[in-house]
């Protein structure tokens, strides 16, 4: 895996766009786009975007496999499929750029600091670890993302959102203490481990 | 109707004219009818005058059917609705007719106001008036004498148009003789390997089908082909083209046709124009047409390059190659076959061996037709890669070819190394030799080739050798392509009986050329089949007059020979020498002619000129000014009737009087209308120009032009020039037509009436 995170690619040749196909979900459509632009302009987010999801197309088919990969564009897709409803190729856009982003980060080649990226490990971390959402652990690790002293800070602004869902009984404060999950939590752990371990071994093998 | 009519007009038959004055649509309540019968009997001397509620019905019809058949009523003046309404209903043979537009051009454009009723029923005189002086003065057309009816049909050239067209012409019982340059017939299509689909689903190249199409031909027992061959001399007219074909064994052979079909094809632009990009310096870059022979030699296994005979395992193709370019020597528009020939190419690559990177480098994807946008797709998703580019250039390095491009979705120059360059050059016609571009002086000869480098990539040999006084080959209308009008008249040169198919008429596909092909193979037995009963090919198609000319007048000016647009007129022994078959009846060279000599049977000098001195005009004091207006019958009155359909109001002093063409106005009429004291005269034409619209090419054209001379005449009248104004006026300008009218009624009430009522 280590050596795929840095594969020389030739320009303009299928290399690249073969690995997305193989290893990105929906990457076989990629290939499909006819760089119309409608994806681009539909985008409520595009003004925010380094690469629209056109243009990172086009950096796949030209080979450009490490300004795609290192890209913090993909990660700025919020899901709320306009492109895909607008693409008159019908492109999936939205399952590429979450496809795109994921490979990234399986390559460890997404940028570290990306907001989104941080929330989603942060999540992946919390629910899989009982199998259920600790929305306290998740609301608390959120505000300690960026260090103690701004987690205390983050905390004591969001003190009378947090006391008012207590009181509504919409948080648990015991949640703090472990929390509620799943009954065969290792058999969950087991599951997963095995999943990973297909995933590992395909990644391995398209080579 | 009764075909024991036809003789009647043979005899010297006296003029009996009958008018038949409609009340219905309107008509009755809102003019006088006694009125009109009044003048209609008493001022243009019609011999019988009858009224009727319904003319256009069945009743209506009989009504005057009768007259012609009992009272030997010769000429026919309906005073109803437009010449262009119910044609199916007023439609009696062996009579010579006029329309008095009562409807459309009357009571439909005025208000129905007690203050407006007196000018309206003017209006309404002067038409009558007009329409029984127009057909006094009108001959029944008895169809062109020189009628000849050879049923063969010539086809030149044997590519997969000629092959089209010979084959759907003999199919549909025509004998063809299909004349073919080469050795072989095929053309640029039977040396490719496969052809881009014609049928759903269009995902993958299929055969060409060329061999079976020259299979089909050669096992027709109606098609005569001859190989080898050219023509070296083609004479006469629809109906009796004689041709001279040199043929392969060295003898010429002379036949007969009816019409003819120039399936002359193309050659591709010259790619050694193109050295940035690689040709000429390395064998690896290519043509498309040159990678489909290597792909024939291949013949589904791999492709190898030219120079080394390595397996090709990287290729770009290079669109838009000396195309699309405003640069000077290269090819100013697009060839609209290349797009989907290279996504065809690149699946020959991908289908052999799909890891084999193909790179399909575009500035616009364009792939018409049907199936076009289908077989992008199927190219997609065989992994062809799809590049917005603009390429800087092709250099060899290495082993292979490294291609210079600025991704223009990237915003960026990069480039790509493989091992095949394939450049999408374009097609250039074979259209023989430009017949307008022959220079009179030697300077002009230089000047204009410099002015026109699309025009002299090809041989300047002559492809039908035509004896005609214009030149040996079709006129040419745009980038050397053999046409009269892209849109409105496909097939339609400007030879009347020789139809232009496939890419010499503009650049196509396969597809396209068949399609072509079959019409102008319908074209082509149109023509024969007209010029056998002696009537007009497009546009005025079926119209039985033709131009006659008297002789003893003719001051040999050769004005009518040089200004007629089609070519019909040669010169016999100084005289003017119609060939009524290539005739399309525009008039063109009765406005041309000084002398006035020329006429038709039923349009004349006499025809038109009767009717203006006949509409009434009134004295200065009576602020009635009258306009004439002279309107193109094909746009320009069109456009008038519909706004009356619309009921767009104009000037009730406007008399309007159509024209075939403009081209057919002889200033005649101008200075005779400006000497019997009309305030103002419009003369309403189609486009002229690049971009005409004129059913006749250059009618409107023509017009303008002598139009610009009038100014002259209206000073020596000591007439104020913007009583007379051209304009071009399209079929769709409903409301600009009356506002120019109105315009003018504006202008004439500021300089005021003429002095020249008497």
């Amino acid at each position: 895996m280590s050596d795929m995170s840095n594969a020389v690619v030739e320009k303009y040749h299928n290399d690249f766009l073969k690995e997305v196909e193989a290893h990105v979900e929906d990457g076989e459509w990629v290939k499909m786009c006819m760089q119309c632009g409608v994806c681009a302009g539909s985008c409520p987010l595009g003004d925010h975007w380094a690469h629209p999801p056109q243009e990172l197309f086009m950096m796949i088919r030209a080979g450009k496999r490490e300004e795609v990969l290192t890209s913090d564009s993909m990660w700025m897709c919020t899901s709320c499929y306009n492109c895909i409803v607008r693409c008159p190729r019908g492109l999936p856009i939205t399952h590429i750029m979450h496809g795109l982003a994921h490979y990234a980060h399986r390559l460890g080649l997404a940028p570290e600091k990306q907001p989104t990226r941080v929330f989603a490990k942060l999540f992946w971390d919390n629910i899989t670890k009982n199998g259920r959402a600790n929305e306290l652990k998740m609301g608390l690790s959120l505000y300690f993302k960026d260090g103690f002293g701004n987690g205390i800070k983050e905390a004591m602004k969001n003190r009378p959102l947090g006391q008012a869902m207590m009181k509504a009984k919409r948080l648990n404060p015991m949640e703090f203490f472990g929390g509620h999950g799943v009954k065969d939590k290792s058999g969950l752990h087991a599951m997963l481990a095995k999943a990973r371990e297909i995933e590992d071994a395909k990644l391995e093998q398209g080579k | 109707m009764a075909d024991e009519k036809l003789p009647v007009e043979k005899l010297p038959v006296e003029k009996k004219v009958g008018a038949y004055i409609c009340k219905g649509c309107g008509l009755g309540e809102r003019l006088e009818g006694a009125q009109l019968s009044m003048i209609a009997e008493r001022d243009a001397k019609a011999h019988i005058v009858r009224e009727h509620n319904f003319l256009c019905s069945e009743e209506g019809v009989k009504m005057i059917q009768d007259d012609i058949d009992n009272e030997g009523v010769n000429r026919v003046a309906i005073c109803a609705c437009s010449r262009r309404a119910k044609t199916e209903a007023f439609r009696f043979e062996g009579v010579a007719m006029s329309r008095a537009n009562l409807r459309e051009g009357v009571i439909w454009v005025r208000p129905d106001t007690d203050e407006a009723r007196e000018t309206t029923e003017e209006m309404a005189a002067d038409y009558v008036r007009m329409a029984v002086w127009e057909t006094k003065f009108m001959t029944p057309p008895t169809g062109n004498e020189e009628a000849a009816c050879q049923r063969d049909i010539l086809v030149v050239g044997g590519g997969v148009s000629g092959l089209t067209a010979a084959l759907e012409t003999a199919r549909a019982g025509y004998p063809v003789t299909l004349v073919e340059k080469t050795g072989q017939l095929g053309g640029k299509a039977g040396q490719a390997w496969k052809a881009v689909p014609e049928r759903a689903p269009y995902s993958d190249p299929v055969g060409t089908g060329v061999a079976e199409l020259i299979k089909a031909c050669e096992a027709a027992d109606n098609i005569t082909i001859h190989l080898n061959a050219s023509l070296t001399k083609t004479a006469g007219a629809p109906g009796r083209f004689e041709a001279d074909i040199s043929v392969e064994s060295g003898t010429t052979v002379m036949a007969k046709f009816g019409a003819i079909v120039q399936a002359s094809g193309y050659t591709d632009f010259d790619a050694n124009k193109l050295p940035g990009l690689g040709y000429g310096k390395t064998p690896d870059v290519v043509t498309q047409q040159e990678l489909e022979a290597l792909a024939r030699v291949a013949d589904g296994g791999p492709i190898k390059r030219p120079s080394d005979g390595k397996e090709v395992k990287s290729v770009a193709f290079i669109q838009c190659a000396g195309q699309r370019s405003n640069k000077e020597g290269l090819l100013s528009y697009c060839s609209g076959h290349c797009c989907a020939t290279s996504i065809k190419q690149a699946m020959y690559f991908k289908d052999q061996n799909p890891d084999i990177d193909t790179n399909i480098l575009y500035r616009d994807l364009r792939t018409p037709g049907s199936g076009g946008e289908d077989f992008y797709r199927s190219g997609q998703e065989k992994g062809v890669t799809f590049t917005k580019a603009c390429v800087d250039g092709v250099e060899v390095a290495g082993g292979g070819l490294k291609v210079k491009f600025d991704d223009l979705i990237l915003d960026q120059g990069t480039e790509e190394n493989v091992d095949l360059v394939v450049l999408a050059v374009g097609q250039v016609p074979n259209s023989g030799v430009n017949i307008d571009a022959v220079p009179l002086e030697d300077e002009a000869e230089e000047e204009s080739e410099e002015a026109k480098p699309a025009e002299v990539h090809v041989p300047l040999e002559s492809i039908l050798n035509l004896d005609y006084r214009q030149g040996p080959d079709l006129p040419q209308l745009v980038d050397g392509f053999t046409d009269s009008h892209f849109i409105c008249f496909p097939y339609e040169t400007r030879r009347t009986g020789i139809y232009a198919t496939g890419p010499v008429r503009r650049p196509m596909d396969i597809i396209s050329a068949r399609e072509d092909a079959t019409g102008a193979a319908m074209k082509a037995i149109q023509a024969v089949e007209n010029a056998a009963q002696g009537r007009a090919a497009h546009p005025r198609s079926g119209d039985l007059s033709f131009p006659h000319f008297r002789k003893e007048g003719c001051t040999q000016c050769k004005r009518c020979t040089v200004e007629c647009p089609f070519g019909a007129i040669n010169e016999e022994d100084g005289y003017p020498q119609f060939n009524e078959s290539r005739c399309r009846r525009c008039g063109t060279c009765m406005g041309a002619c000084p002398v006035r000599i020329i006429s038709f049977e039923n349009y004349s000098v006499d025809t038109v000129g009767q009717q203006l001195k006949n509409i009434d005009i009134p004295d200065e004091f009576d602020e009635k000014p009258r306009i004439l207006v002279l309107a193109c019958e094909n746009d320009a009155y069109p456009a008038l009737d519909m706004a009356g359909m619309n009921h767009i109001e104009y000037s009730a002093f406007a008399r309007i009087i159509p024209v075939r063409c403009l081209g057919s106005v002889n200033l005649i009429w101008i200075t005779d209308a400006m000497n019997s004291g009309y305030d103002g005269i419009i003369l309403m034409g189609c486009q002229k120009g690049e971009n005409y619209q004129c059913h006749f090419v250059r009618g409107s054209e023509m017009a303008h032009q002598r139009m610009s001379k009038v100014d002259d005449t209206l000073q020596s009248l000591s007439l104020e020039p913007e009583r007379v104004a051209t304009y071009e006026v399209a079929i769709t300008d409903i409301e600009r037509a009356p506002q120019l009218i109105n315009e003018m009624a504006e202008t004439i009430e500021r300089i005021g009436m003429s002095p020249f009522k008497f």
